[in-house]
């Protein structure tokens, strides 16, 4: 909430501080809408992040709000519980060798495909692209089975490398479809006159395709990596039998809470612990969310 | 561009390289009993937190004597992960089970080894009969008990009892009784918690369990697990109807219908450390007391065994018997080092080093009562090993399907009462088709 | 040194061998002459998707639709699986809760996640009011669900919402044991984790719009709501198509807010959890097989739509 007000409260500050309240008092709507709708989004966080500052048995018998009656009852003893697990350090590295490929793989190969289904010419596209489309409907559950015997059939079972490659195969339809509307969207006289300009096929991805992109590769970045990053399932499966030694943060998480439940107060904490990351990749890629990439030349 | 043409070849090379690195194969290679250095033995367990952290002691000794590495994962999730990773042809060395009723389907897939003679021999020598039956599927001994836990005991507050000046009932008679005055002195006796997340209604099911037990005998209880007896049958009916008279009525039950199934089963105690008491008893398994239980650590300056919390068994009706649950470990892999693993688990030395942590009851004989770290612990397994008649918990016996349906006819049955002629009619019907597989 | 290597791989190799494969492709078909260059070209630059997607999703896709006509001791049963679902009164229940997903968590997904797309890319804190919006989607479904327990507790002690109904004289609620109220808290549940989801890549369409052509029709008089109608809708229209397609999936295929909330009970069950509940409970991997089948057929109409949505988009370009 606090964060919130900091926001708006910062606007004024630049030059112009008269022209711009008048300005403000105008879209005083917008400002108001945002504002509510953050107000009401952000209130589970609060919850989930005053709780994890509370000690368990405050957290166990009364709501999160008690927090801020006297006397205060604030600890770091569920963070400092979270991260004194000894595998933490190793898993959150695990996280990241394990996340990476996996978002950089798929985003190269979606956009190839995406690229050939929108401005290549070949019998089927439309066919084979909602082909693609529809895979996203299959339920991951549904895949594991197979894909686990295919995996160790070729004795992969535990690498890095299967989980890349499984990670890669689950998020490739998503990824293939956004592109595409993206990428197909591009003007096409700016592929007319690079190839008429001798620019090859591979030339025009990587000098036009991919920068004019940025946009939606980035969002399509984001996504793969928290979903890569808080998923459990596959890397129990894929990474079966690997071992603590390449086990991700996830399952680490997983292995504070108690069978019959004791311990979850923990997840508080863990949540934020692991969250921190894909926050940071999701305000770093925020600055390619910028207007303009493409100048005047998008038509409807 | 040119230094991606340059990289490529390289690259390749690379990923062929990290893909071999991955091709050896744990596990094989010790002769016999001989030397395990350098094996590891992969474990998957639903234990997180304290249990997780006993479990590691309960190993070490093994992993410093054999030089050997046991290799632990935990997931709650475990009955997705144990199918894939059985069928997709990667099961762990040797896997928690959820319950004997998967044990069977598992060992009856061929997916469960046979447990070496040097696991039986332990169980021969340190455990009741009993033991060695329930870990046996098809004459073939799959499953043995890590530890256990006493179910159904009668949870209650002392000082608050003295204050009210009720006393603990000596028999099933006074139980009624007793809970019938607290009624009448205008407070709900009873605090239940069904709430489980997806397994929400569990301690409902052993309040049935509980029931059939005491009013119908184990005879009726055997035949129930194994299917034979309809869930439509007088005696089964009678159990539910004793306990939906308590849960499903806001006379009995601090909250009514709607706290019992709303509540999570670790608060469900809660309402006896109120001021005043919002109720006076609780029925719950041992692991609500000691250090760690959910009393103590809801409530870490007031609950006090002995003095503001304490138990006695449910009292028989009919019949006298008393419920249990387990941890149930299988191995999925032969190796020579699962064996010997599986082999000290079960052993009196292995069970002590988890029983003196808390937290847990062993099925061992030569776990001494003085190694349990409090009074809960001491008594529960007394209690445990003094009873005549212990039957495990019917709803880990029965198969995942009809388990999964006993939670839902609870919730049912909790909310309309006056349904139960449909639940169980219900409950029959998944009883044909589960059985069948 | 191991992880070293892994690293190294990670950070190097692996964009560097994806990359250098279709920079190989044009080398491998530089012979060819030009028409052969052009029918072959694309299914090279589609190669390594399919490749992927072969192995990942269409094999077992495949693998679950001959398993779904086998019963679970392995008898071949035809379509009995399908019968059997369609003929228990319980899959009707699901059916339905899934069509109240469909309809209101896409519906407010999509309008909530382009107002705000729409409403942040006018004011100066952007980033951070699309934080707030976008959190939920980092939180893991596990803390998301212990977040909703505390959320919806029956306790006014503990529930922050029956807090809220107590503070101003209203009895508490059981707000997940009652059907339908149940599956609409937690649709919910849903609509608060993937709001930033629609938000994020709308918000990068609108990116795409050009300030010029807004700036223009401003200039012409045009109010901010004439603005938003005639022009940004239209031009974003095929990302909200692709947002839409997206989050109506995502509608059909809820599984872990079920999952982790109330387990299918109080009637909340969906297509997604009953597969699961065949699978790994029933374990009857036909009857499951059917299950993800169905949820394969339930997009087809979906598909067609985005088909037709192809076809005009090439026509005018």
């Amino acid at each position: 909430m606090t964060a919130v007000n900091g926001m708006a409260g910062r606007t004024p500050e630049r030059s112009d501080v008269a022209g711009r309240i008048v300005r403000a008092l105008n879209r005083w709507p917008v400002h108001l809408t945002l504002l509510i709708i953050s107000l009401i989004w952000f209130l589970p966080t609060v919850a989930l992040l005053v709780s994890s500052f509370r000690p368990p048995s405050e957290v166990l018998t009364n709501g999160w709000w008690n927090a801020f009656t006297l006397p205060f009852q604030f600890t770091l003893e569920n963070y400092e519980n979270v991260l004194g697990q000894n595998r933490m350090g190793g898993s959150f590295i695990n996280s990241l060798l394990i996340t990476i490929p996996a978002v950089l793989i798929p985003i190269m190969i979606a956009a190839f495909a995406a690229f050939a289904f929108a401005w290549m010419d070949f019998p089927g596209r439309n066919i084979l692209f909602i082909l693609v489309v529809g895979l996203l409907v299959i339920p991951l559950q549904s895949a594991l089975i197979p894909v686990l015997q295919l995996i160790t059939g070729v004795g992969l079972t535990g690498s890095f490398l299967a989980i890349w490659l499984a990670h890669a195969g689950f998020g490739l339809p998503f990824g293939i479809f956004l592109l595409r509307n993206f990428i197909g969207a591009l003007p096409k006289e700016m592929f007319e006159s690079a190839y008429i300009d001798g620019a090859s096929p591979v030339t025009a991805f990587f000098r036009l395709v991919l920068p004019l992109s940025v946009p939606a590769i980035a969002s399509m970045a984001i996504f793969q990596f928290m979903w890569v990053w808080n998923d459990l399932l596959v890397a129990l499966i894929i990474l079966s039998g690997g071992g603590p030694s390449v086990q991700p943060i996830t399952v680490t998480i997983a292995g504070l809470v108690q069978s019959t439940g004791q311990g979850w107060h923990l997840l508080t904490a863990a949540a934020f612990i692991s969250m921190a990351l894909p926050l940071v990749v999701f305000f770093s890629l925020q600055r390619f969310f910028v207007r303009g990439i493409l100048g005047g030349s998008v038509k409807g | 561009m040119s230094k991606f043409r340059l990289m490529a070849p390289f690259m390749v090379l690379m990923l062929v390289l990290a893909a071999c690195g991955n091709g050896d194969d744990p596990g094989n290679g010790g002769d016999g009993d001989g030397d395990l250095t350098g094996e590891t033995v992969s474990v998957v367990v639903v234990w997180g937190g304290a249990e997780l952290e006993s479990f590691q002691a309960m190993v070490a000794p093994w992993e410093e004597e054999t030089g050997a590495t046991v290799e632990i994962e935990s997931t709650r999730d475990i009955d997705a992960v144990l199918q894939t990773r059985v069928e997709g042809g990667t099961p762990p060395d040797i896997a928690g089970l959820p319950g004997p009723g998967v044990m069977a389907q598992f060992a009856r897939d061929g997916a469960l080894q046979e447990l070496p003679q040097s696991v039986k021999d332990v169980l021969a020598e340190q455990y009741d009969a009993g033991w060695e039956v329930a870990g046996t599927v098809d004459d073939q001994l799959v499953g043995v008990f890590i530890k256990t836990a006493l179910k159904g005991l009668i949870w209650y507050n002392p000082a608050q009892f003295e204050a009210a000046g009720y006393s603990v009932p000596e028999d099933w008679d006074g139980m009624t009784a007793l809970v019938d005055q607290m009624a009448a002195d205008g407070t709900t006796p009873w605090g239940i918690g069904l709430e489980s997340g997806a397994a929400t209604g569990w301690p409902g099911t052993d309040w049935v369990e509980d029931f059939v037990l005491r009013q119908s005998g184990p005879d009726v209880y055997d035949a129930w697990v194994a299917g034979e007896q309809a869930w439509s049958s007088p005696e089964i009916r009678a159990a539910f109807e004793a306990f939906t008279l308590w849960a499903s009525d806001e006379e009995y039950v601090d909250g009514g219908p709607s706290t019992v199934l709303g509540t999570n089963f670790g608060n469900g105690g809660d309402c006896m450390f109120d001021d005043p008491p919002g109720c006076y008893l609780h029925h719950q398994a041992s692991f609500m007391g000691g250090e760690g239980g959910f009393f103590e650590t809801n409530f870490p300056d007031v609950a006090v065994s002995g003095e503001t919390y304490d138990f006695f068994v449910m009292p028989g009706i009919d019949f006298d018997g008393v419920t249990s649950a387990g941890d149930l470990f299988g191995m999925f892999n032969d190796t020579p080092a699962a064996q010997s693993l599986m082999a000290y688990l079960v052993t009196a030395e292995a069970q002590q080093i988890w029983v003196e942590r808390g937290g847990a009851l062993s099925a061992n004989k030569d776990v001494s009562p003085d190694a349990y770290p409090d009074e809960t612990g001491s008594r529960s397994a007394e209690a445990l090993t003094g009873a005549e008649t212990v039957r495990f918990d019917a709803s880990d016996l029965m198969p995942a399907e009809m388990g999964a349906a006993f939670l839902e006819a609870i919730v049912d049955a909790v909310q309309n009462p006056g349904d139960l002629d449909s639940i169980l009619a219900d409950l029959d019907a998944v009883q044909q088709s589960a059985y069948g597989q | 040194m191991n992880t070293l290597v892994t690293a190294l791989i990670v950070v190097v190799g692996v964009p560097a061998a994806v990359c250098g494969y279709i920079i190989a492709t044009e080398w491998v078909i530089r012979g060819f002459a030009s028409t052969t260059k052009t029918k072959l070209r694309p299914w090279l630059w589609v190669l390594p998707a399919f490749l992927f997607l072969g192995v990942f999703l269409i094999y077992p896709t495949i693998r679950t639709f001959i398993n779904s006509l086998f019963d679970r001791t392995g008898e071949f049963v035809g379509l009995q699986n399908y019968a059997d679902l369609f003929g228990s009164g319980g899959f009707w229940q699901v059916l339905a809760n899934n069509a109240l997903w469909l309809v209101f968590f896409t519906g407010v997904v999509v309008v909530l996640g382009l107002v705000i797309a729409v409403l942040a890319d006018r004011v100066r804190y952007e980033s951070l009011a699309k934080a707030v919006i976008f959190i939920p989607m980092a939180i893991s479904f596990v803390a998301a669900g212990v977040i909703w327990s505390f959320m919806y507790n029956i306790n006014p002690d503990i529930g922050t919402l029956n807090a809220g109904l107590t503070a101003v004289g209203l009895e508490p609620q059981a707000w997940i044991q009652e059907w339908p109220r149940n599956t609409f808290m937690l649709i919910v549940v849903g609509i608060w984790m993937w709001v930033g989801f629609a938000m994020v890549i709308l918000s990068a369409g609108l990116k795409g719009i050009s300030t010029e052509l807004l700036e223009a029709a401003r200039m012409d008089g045009a109010t901010e709501l004439q603005v938003f109608f005639r022009i940004i809708l239209p031009l974003l229209a095929p990302t909200i198509a692709v947002v839409a397609t997206t989050v109506v999936i995502t509608a059909l295929k809820t599984f872990d807010i079920i999952y982790v909330m109330t387990g299918g009970l109080f009637n909340t069950s969906v297509i997604g959890f009953e597969f699961y509940r065949e699978q790994f409970t029933n374990r009857d991997p036909g009857a499951a097989a059917a299950v993800a089948i169905i949820l394969l057929l339930a997009i087809v109409p979906i598909m067609l739509i985005n088909i037709r949505r192809f076809q005009a988009q090439e026509a005018i370009r």
